[in-house]
């Protein structure tokens, strides 16, 4: 802490009339000083190395490419982003006699599970995820969902965005009436 | 009792020395690393487990949370010729002092019929003001523009084009703009770009996380 070094020993009474000569130290503690200045290169060091942007590649198939492509039942899970950050699936087609039990809802963190459990349980050559996107969701979502493509490692080429049909948005809306309005 | 004197010495530190070295070290790190100017349009972008790195110079497309499209020629080489072949193709007929002044704007985010005005009007628009580059169908403006910039990079390595082609959207705009941001770079016919998001740890135990790689090999 600061010392204050009165080094001539204070006041000296030389006598009536005469100046009292106190000499203060001039000595200054630096230590908090040198404690702001790590602090500062703390700071510069943290905030300018790690919160670089990262950049993640997009590959969108040609038009043309993509209405021929013929999908195996059996390897195909569809997973449809809806708004609220809702997420729903099913896998093969939609029939419309098990519609009401095929279609089912989940959240980003129930998604993770079930695309890794369809890739385990699937023939490489077969699988195919189908991504729709409702008007409603967020560019976030659609960004997250690609990110668990990634964090599932499921190669390129075996997921696709596709535009969503009537039937699926009926049923969207009509899951998010059963459920209260989210 | 023998008298033993311990010569009393002065525990006092003289600090100025680590007060140099500590402003040194500092002056380094605000030197050797670059600081990100200030950003224009506030976007929160979603998160990614992506490692690789964002490319300083960029042909930015930005989307904002309102769904407004803006534009960011970071190619120094290049803007002033994107823009004056988006002037010739879409017969803006602007002045050389509109033309130098549009070169001179660090984003664009109008749409063409307001241009010439803003162009003559002393001060800048703010961003939040601006209405943005209209993306829908009937008029993807975004889409011509992408063409100017495809005439630009033509004739040279296409993939130079590819790794400046950047898209940077906030979490919370609705997906029909990134739809028709991708559908401005399929009529160019630009199919590979890249998205800008936050650098996200690999989750704990999952697959990626398994395999040790990290998601950049990937893709």
């Amino acid at each position: 802490m600061a010392e204050m070094d009165v080094s001539s020993g204070g006041s000296h009474k030389k006598g009536p009339g005469v100046k009292k000569s106190k000499k203060l130290s001039t000595r200054v503690d630096l230590t908090p000083m040198v404690d702001l200045g790590f602090l500062l290169i703390t700071f510069f060091v943290f905030t300018t190395t790690m919160s670089q942007n990262t950049a993640m590649a997009m590959n969108e198939p040609k038009d043309d490419k993509e209405k021929q492509m013929k999908v195996k039942n059996s390897g195909a899970m569809t997973i449809l982003l809806g708004k609220g950050n809702q997420v729903y699936y099913y896998y093969g087609q939609l029939m419309p006699e098990t519609i009401s039990e095929e279609f089912k809802s989940t959240t980003f963190k129930g998604i993770r599970k079930l695309i890794l459990e369809k890739l385990k349980s699937t023939n490489i050559d077969d699988l195919m995820y189908i991504i729709k996107s409702d008007d409603q969701s967020t560019f976030k979502n659609a960004i997250d969902i690609l990110d668990e493509m990634a964090i599932c490692t499921v190669p390129p080429g075996h997921y696709a965005e596709v535009p969503m049909v009537e039937v699926e948005k009926m049923l969207i809306k009509e899951t998010e009436k059963a459920n209260g309005i989210q | 009792m023998p008298k033993v004197k311990l010569p009393r010495k002065s525990t006092i530190v003289d600090m100025t020395a680590m007060c140099d070295v500590a402003f040194l070290l500092l002056t380094f790190f605000i030197l050797a690393t670059k600081q990100k100017p200030p950003e224009v349009l506030a976007v929160k972008t979603p998160t990614s487990v992506s490692a690789t790195a964002a490319p300083d110079e960029s042909i930015l497309i930005t989307m904002t949370k309102e769904g407004k499209v803006f534009l960011m020629l970071g190619d120094k080489t290049k803007k002033a010729k994107i823009i004056d072949d988006f002037n010739t193709t879409r017969g803006l007929q602007l002045t050389p002092n509109e033309l130098a002044k549009l070169k001179k704007m660090e984003f664009i985010g109008l749409p063409v019929n307001k241009l010439k005005s803003a162009l003559n009007m002393d001060h800048e628009i703010p961003a939040a003001e601006q209405d943005g580059i209209p993306t829908d169908s009937t008029n993807n403006e975004l889409s011509m523009w992408m063409r100017s910039v495809t005439n630009a990079y033509a004739g040279g390595d296409q993939s130079v084009l590819q790794k400046m082609l950047l898209v940077k959207g906030d979490g919370e705009a609705l997906y029909p703009i990134f739809k028709s941001v991708k559908e401005a770079f399929k009529q160019n016919e630009l199919f590979k770009f890249r998205i800008v998001t936050e650098g996200e740890n690999v989750p704990v135990g999952s697959e990626l996380f398994k395999t040790g790689t990290d998601a950049s090999k990937k893709h």
